[in-house]
């Protein structure tokens, strides 16, 4: 099985250690992995601000780059959602256009095989014990684009219990929207901000010591307003946790 | 899993503005001027405004929360709710698909039982007709059912104007017309309100509009129900027309459906000689059958009711029983529109059972008003910029605000009762946006500006590369410790980040290139001690 990594666009440039985990993670679970070097950016913040015109050319290059591919499995939930919910839907309109007839039909082949890390692990790999130990609380953001529009379900929770010395503990209101929602958290900053620091209350009584998610963007809203505020919690995308430290780190 | 409320501010009551003397309206007509959504900024300006009031925040949040966890109930009590929104998706689809040939079928049936149909094209055909039959009846006032069909039109100003007074009827609207306030929420149109913000508006108010409220009027549910009883008992007595909306129509058989909780409409609907019906073309049913559907999804996802409890229907009409006249008044007003977008007619399957907006988590943080239309929150997001045509040409800056009034979450979607797609809309409806104010020659918007350079960038991997070493060093400039960069100033949109919110800093390497320098090679991959001991556990048949 060939199988590729889309490591996503933020995690490449602020999150990198995110993308070596499951580099890590995989390659000890004995699947191998490429990550081919044309890959950008899925082109979801110009879908869900309107500027669809702008995708076109970023799902052509999705498209040649993981054609052949048998996986394609990325650590952003909300890119693969992008990709498998609304890759064919700019592919329809650039057919319409006339400007790329064929681009339904690429898409056709390549989004059904792009995958979230938990569901690859879960489905395709069929492994929800990965071998990993983290002796640590932690509370999970269930991210709305995993759960409501890629339907991810439990699978991480289930990859999460299976860590040795892992506690995960129960977050109030987990389910509702930490406010990042893309460009709205500059766009709507002062709602996006309200809705975050709701969030936050609910991590800070939830206990945990680790916050995480399947999800970086989230993350990355969610512990900026931590950090802010100095509070003493640690935010980590799951991969982190099923990888393991890295070396000589 | 359960989750405990959170917590809550006291509500301390505070002391409402006193009335101006001589700014009430005189005897039998209502108040002026009454106020309307025009005016209210683009919704991250009326948001803001809305974030600041506190004990707004709290209400909502009380109440969003409390309606959340009943509908919750109520619907997990159906095995086959799912099949009920399936099944109300594909009637109302079919209504939307047939609308022309439904609406002569409804109308020739009104006509045949008695009642008299109007068709109005826009607000100002539907005020008319509507004020011409109250005055051909010789009446002064109107008393009104809850209806969002009239308040979209502004009735109550138009019929102002005419010199007639409407008597909102609904327990919650009374609340919101005695307060000179806008209704922020479809079904709790006084949700903004608490208990002793009511006691206060009763007090002051329900003398000058009728009889009024008990000088020992206190904030218990019980009495300031009482006073609004008595308040209203006297003007469905002395009312000889209703005014009032329709939650159903079905054509084959002529028949009007409203559904309340408090039986004030149906007092309306019965004792007033004269009843006219406003509603928009798209509420029809096709088959009287089909209510089996609506009134299972209706009240669970509306009021967490399994059954309503005061559904009145009525046909044309029926000698020596309840009105003596009945004309139903047909309203376009944009909807052909959005009805000729495929994407986006979807909107015109909403009930208005309002579960979007107890879920959604922007409308329980800043409130209806924001919303600048009758249709606040997830529906209003995509209802309002539609029915103002943005289908067909530019709009305000305020409509093309609506669209981004989401973080995406899709709450919505997974509770709607007849399975509208809003964030599927919302961003159908960015795309118009951006595709229509692009109009000649302008000024970029920075999120213009933004996005542009980034999908520059995006396009080829060479430019990502290059731009994630540039970011790197720059970002490990401006950082301060810990790798993160804290509060920044800049324009937009440095500030909207960072004003509440640090980033980390560009990474020293991006992923690609630590790839090109090891990662190909298999570096990373080398287990530590401790992965070793545990990788045995590893599935053999891990393909
Ligand atoms: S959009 Fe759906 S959930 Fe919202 S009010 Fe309409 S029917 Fe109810």
């Amino acid at each position: 099985m060939r199988v590729a990594l889309f490591v996503a666009c933020y995690n490449d440039l602020l999150y990198p250690q995110v993308g070596r985990a499951v580099v890590r993670l995989l390659r000890r679970l004995g699947q191998p992995v490429e990550f081919p070097p044309g890959q950008t950016c899925c082109g979801q913040m110009h879908f869900n601000t309107g500027y669809r015109e702008a995708c076109v050319p970023l799902v052509q290059g999705f498209v040649r780059v993981f054609a052949g591919y048998d996986a394609v499995v990325t650590p952003s939930s909300s890119c693969a959602s992008m990709v498998r919910h609304y890759h064919a839907t700019v592919a329809r309109e650039a057919a319409d256009a006339g400007t790329d007839p064929s681009l339904p039909a690429r898409v056709a082949e390549v989004a059904p095989r792009v995958y979230e890390l938990s569901e690859f692990l879960v489905d395709v790999l069929g492994v929800t014990d990965v071998g990993a130990r983290f002796p640590h609380t932690v509370a999970f953001h269930p991210t709305c684009h995993s759960r409501r529009l890629l339907g991810v379900g439990d699978r991480p929770e289930r990859l999460l219990a299976a860590v040795d010395g892992l506690t995960l503990v129960d977050m109030p209101h987990a389910e509702t929207c930490c406010g990042f929602g893309g460009t709205f958290a500059v766009k709507n900053a002062d709602t996006s901000v309200a809705m975050g620091l709701d969030k936050v209350a609910d991590v800070l009584a939830s206990g945990a010591e680790v916050l995480t998610a399947s999800d970086t963007s989230c993350l990355m809203h969610i512990g900026g307003l931590l950090s802010r505020r100095g509070a003493p919690v640690r935010v980590m995308h799951m991969a982190e946790i099923l990888a393991g430290p890295e070396d000589g780190g | 899993m359960t989750a405990p409320d959170r917590e809550l501010q006291p509500l301390a009551p505070q002391p409402l503005a006193p009335p101006e003397p001589g700014a009430r309206g005189r005897a039998g007509r209502p108040f002026e001027p009454i106020p309307t959504y025009a005016g209210t900024p683009p919704f991250p300006r009326a948001a803001r405004a809305a974030l600041a009031d506190t004990r707004l925040r709290a209400n909502l949040q009380r109440a969003t929360a409390t309606i959340r966890a009943k509908r919750a109930r109520a619907v997990a009590e159906r095995d086959d709710w799912e099949a009920l929104r399936l099944a109300g998706a594909a009637i109302k689809n079919e209504v939307l698909h047939d609308l022309p040939a439904l609406l002569v079928q409804l109308e020739r049936a009104v006509t045949d039982a008695g009642g008299t149909v109007h068709w109005a094209r826009d607000a100002a055909e539907a005020n008319a007709i509507v004020t011409r039959i109250v005055r051909e009846h010789g009446a002064t006032e109107v008393v009104k059912v809850k209806s969002m069909a009239t308040e979209e039109i502004e009735l109550n100003e138009a019929l102002a104007e005419a010199g007639i007074a409407a008597w909102e009827t609904d327990l919650a609207e009374l609340i919101v017309q005695l307060g000179h306030d806008l209704p922020s929420h479809i079904l709790v149109p006084a949700i903004h309100r608490n208990r002793a913000e009511i006691r206060e508006i009763f007090r002051r108010e329900m003398a000058l509009a009728g009889r009024p409220a008990p000088d020992d009027l206190s904030d218990e549910p019980r009495e300031l129900a009482e006073a609004a009883r008595l308040h209203l008992r006297e003007k469905f007595l002395r009312a000889r027309v209703a005014v009032s909306g329709a939650n159903f129509a079905i054509a084959e058989t002529g028949t009007i459906a409203v559904v309340e909780s408090e039986g004030n409409g149906r007092m309306c609907l019965t004792l007033p000689e004269v009843l006219i019906t406003v509603m928009g073309i798209e509420k029809l049913l096709p088959r009287w059958q089909d209510l089996e559907v609506f009134l299972q999804l209706l009240p669970r996802s509306a009021t967490a009711e399994r059954m309503n409890p005061y559904t009145s229907m009525w046909t044309g009409v029926t000698p020596g029983d309840g009105p003596q006249a009945f004309h139903l008044v047909l309203l376009d007003n944009g909807r052909s529109d959005v009805l000729s977008d495929p994407v986006g007619r979807q909107a015109l399957r909403c009930i208005r059972c309002s579960a979007c907006l107890n879920v959604c988590p922007v409308y329980e943080r800043v409130g209806g008003r924001a919303y600048g239309s009758v249709y606040p929150g997830p529906i209003g997001a995509i209802l309002t910029p539609q029915l103002r045509g943005i289908v067909r040409h530019p709009v305000d800056a305020q409509t093309a605000s609506l669209p981004y009034a989401s973080s995406l979450c899709g709450a919505c979607f997974e509770v709607c009762p007849v399975r509208i797609d809003i964030p599927g809309v919302l961003v159908h409806l960015r795309a118009q946006v951006v595709r229509q104010h692009p109009m000649g020659p302008h000024v970029p918007e920075p999120d213009e500006l933004v996005l542009g350079v980034a999908s520059w960038v995006m396009e080829r991997p060479r430019r990502l590369s290059i731009a994630e070493r540039a970011a790197g060093l720059a970002g490990r400039v401006v950082a301060r410790r810990g790798g993160r960069i804290g509060a920044l100033r800049g324009p937009w949109p440095v500030s909207a980040w960072f004003g509440e919110r640090d980033l980390p800093a560009p990474a020293r390497e991006s992923f690609r290139a630590w790839w090109r320098r090891v990662g190909r090679g298999g570096a990373g991959s080398t287990p530590s001690g401790q992965e070793r001991s545990r990788q045995g556990r590893a599935p053999e048949d891990a393909p």
